[in-house]
């Protein structure tokens, strides 16, 4: 772009009132953020300070009305839930980005494509609707309700395909050509040159993609409120009812006052801390711009 | 060139098959969902649906508040995200040499803010915006906490889209003698429309997806809103809770689904023509098909 110190082309008045304005509006900008992170630590703050962290991770159990605390069950919940949907997630994402770069007639990877963007814009809520109405009656007989945690990592698997699948895509669409060619002279097949030439060569952004699906997986709320069965116990296998942090703050926020307020704040604070170390991370590799 | 466990032509083969039966696992799915949903949708939809008031708690009548909820925290939403996303992305691309230290800042706090859960935001626009600033649950406040969160990819649309404009407009401009402001106005921004117009689309889309930051910033309320402090439900919220609250209350939510579902393909739809008709300045990218 054209420099902005002052110069023949910023000798106008008006350009000057633009550039503040605009400035302002850029720092105001910055500062929602700024603006999140600080009100969430002013709420969280008398829990921090009156009950202190400990007792979260050491309480009996999950009873905030009778003032016991331990989240242990809602992290664990959200640890499971986020490793599962990985898990799935990772090798079909990844699939698509190959199929469509390496496996695709060139007409079905433009509609690929388009049609994992589709998926991508599906709201959470449609997918935990779908999840109600179809799969947990289908996973009832597994037992218990069916409401459980498979049904949610499920769910929240196809809902994380997308962006691994469209950043992997953007990944392997930036390695250079001349690597591809010279595999395909060499006489190596298709899934050699994948495997050995193009995954190693879009690592970096491929990483990217894994780490922005699991700040989403993390922060998923609604598809995995509506299937988890949100019960706030240690689950024993992958059919037991569980809770995520995030389900148990939309549960608990309509009534919870005072102690119980700040602990969901807490946990709040703690995803929004998570997820910020996870984009500063990608910001520092400097993967984010090919996103 | 025969390893002794599994030969290469082997490997190819076994390899095509799975790569072909994870992408259609994946539009398998999405078809299974949106037929699904569509199945159980349709036969509750009817003009009536989309006219009338909610009743029995959603069981009967139709949806007409909720829309109406819906376009007024819409309508809030993007006439704070608009105005704030369009300067702020005027300010990094014409403004701020891509280096400086405020630009990367602006960048990288806009990039957590992106990544932040929507709960999050709800925890936020409830105490910010409904308890500190005394709006209570309110569509106004709903409305703000939803620029909040539409802000980054707008910005980042809007970015792009001006930055896609090329550089011999600004100095054709310029030799005219045109002040920058007036470039801006009357030769960038012109020349960047559809991709002004895609960022609002994708904002708009993020919006209407949303929900988890609406619980407790806008409510629950199905009365047809008055006012922009009254609390009013939206289209998400209206599923969720017909979904989990209502007793008999799925194929009624399905069809709720239908209709945000329907409305956000084709937002999505224009999204992208939109973006294809910028993409005529962006240099092609090169797909490493073998």
């Amino acid at each position: 772009m054209t420099p902005s110190s002052p110069n023949t082309l910023f000798r106008f008045h008006i350009d000057r009132w633009l550039t503040l304005i605009t400035r302002g509006a850029a720092i105001i900008s910055a500062a929602v953020v700024l603006l999140v992170v600080a009100f969430l630590a002013m709420e969280s703050w008398p829990a921090l300070r009156d009950i202190g962290l400990r007792r979260f991770l050491t309480d009996e159990s999950w009873h905030p009305l009778s003032g016991s605390f331990n989240l242990v069950p809602m992290i664990t919940g959200t640890a499971l839930t986020t490793t599962g949907a990985l898990l799935i997630a990772v090798p079909l994402g990844i699939s698509s980005a190959v199929f469509g770069q390496f496996y695709a007639p060139p007409w079905m990877a433009v509609w690929h494509r388009r049609l994992v963007e589709l998926l991508a814009g599906i709201p959470s809520v449609v997918f935990g609707l779908w999840g109600l109405v179809v799969l947990v009656p289908l996973l009832a007989p597994l037992g218990g309700s069916g409401q459980s945690l498979l049904a949610a990592t499920l769910v929240l698997s196809l809902m994380i395909v997308p962006t691994i699948a469209l950043t992997s895509h953007s990944a392997l669409s930036s390695v250079p050509h001349e690597l591809i060619a010279g595999g395909a002279a060499l006489g190596l097949q298709r899934w050699a040159i994948v495997w050995r030439i193009a995954l190693p060569a879009g690592k970096a952004g491929i990483k990217t993609g894994l780490l922005l699906a699991t700040c989403r997986a993390l922060g998923e709320t609604m598809a995995v409120l509506m299937l988890a069965g949100n019960v706030p116990r240690m689950p024993d296998s992958v059919v037991s009812p569980i809770r995520t942090l995030t389900a148990n703050i939309a549960l608990e926020m309509g009534y919870a006052t005072s102690e119980h307020r700040a602990i969901l704040f807490v946990s709040g604070l703690v995803l929004l801390s998570v997820v910020s170390l996870f984009v500063l991370v990608i910001d520092f590799v400097g993967g984010w711009k090919n996103a | 060139m025969r390893s002794p466990v599994i030969s290469p032509a082997w490997k190819e083969r076994v390899a095509s098959v799975a790569i072909w039966v994870s992408a259609s696992l994946i539009v398998g799915v999405l078809a299974w969902i949106l037929i699904d949903i569509f199945m159980k949708g349709f036969s509750q939809l009817s003009i009536s649906f989309l006219r009338d008031e909610v009743e029995d708690a959603g069981r009967g009548g139709g949806i007409a508040s909720i829309i109406a909820s819906t376009l007024a925290i819409l309508t809030v939403t993007l006439s704070v995200a608009v105005p704030l996303s369009l300067a702020t992305a005027i300010a990094l691309t014409e403004y701020t040499r891509d280096l400086t230290r405020g630009g990367r800042f602006v960048r990288r706090s806009l990039d957590v803010l992106a990544a932040v859960p929507s709960i999050v935001f709800g925890l936020f626009g409830n105490a910010f915006f409904c308890i500190a600033l005394g709006m209570g649950y309110s569509i106004l406040a709903g409305g703000l906490t939803l620029a909040c969160m539409a802000l980054p990819i707008m910005i980042r649309t809007t970015e792009q889209a001006i930055r896609s404009v090329p550089d011999e407009y600004r100095f054709a401009a310029a030799a005219l003698g045109l002040s920058r402001t007036t470039t801006m106005f009357r030769v960038v921004l012109p020349a960047a429309t559809p991709g002004l117009a895609a960022g609002l689309v994708l904002g708009i889309g993020r919006a209407l997806a949303e929900t988890a930051a609406l619980l407790f910033t806008s409510g629950y309320v199905t009365r047809m809103p008055e006012s922009l402090s009254d609390s009013g439900r939206a289209l998400s919220v209206h599923i969720y809770d017909m979904a989990m609250n209502v007793p008999g209350g799925n194929t009624r939510a399905c069809a709720t689904a239908t209709v945000l579902v329907l409305l956000l393909l084709f937002i999505n739809g224009a999204a992208v023509m939109l973006m294809r008709s910028v993409g005529r300045h962006v240099p092609p990218t090169r797909s490493g098909s073998v």
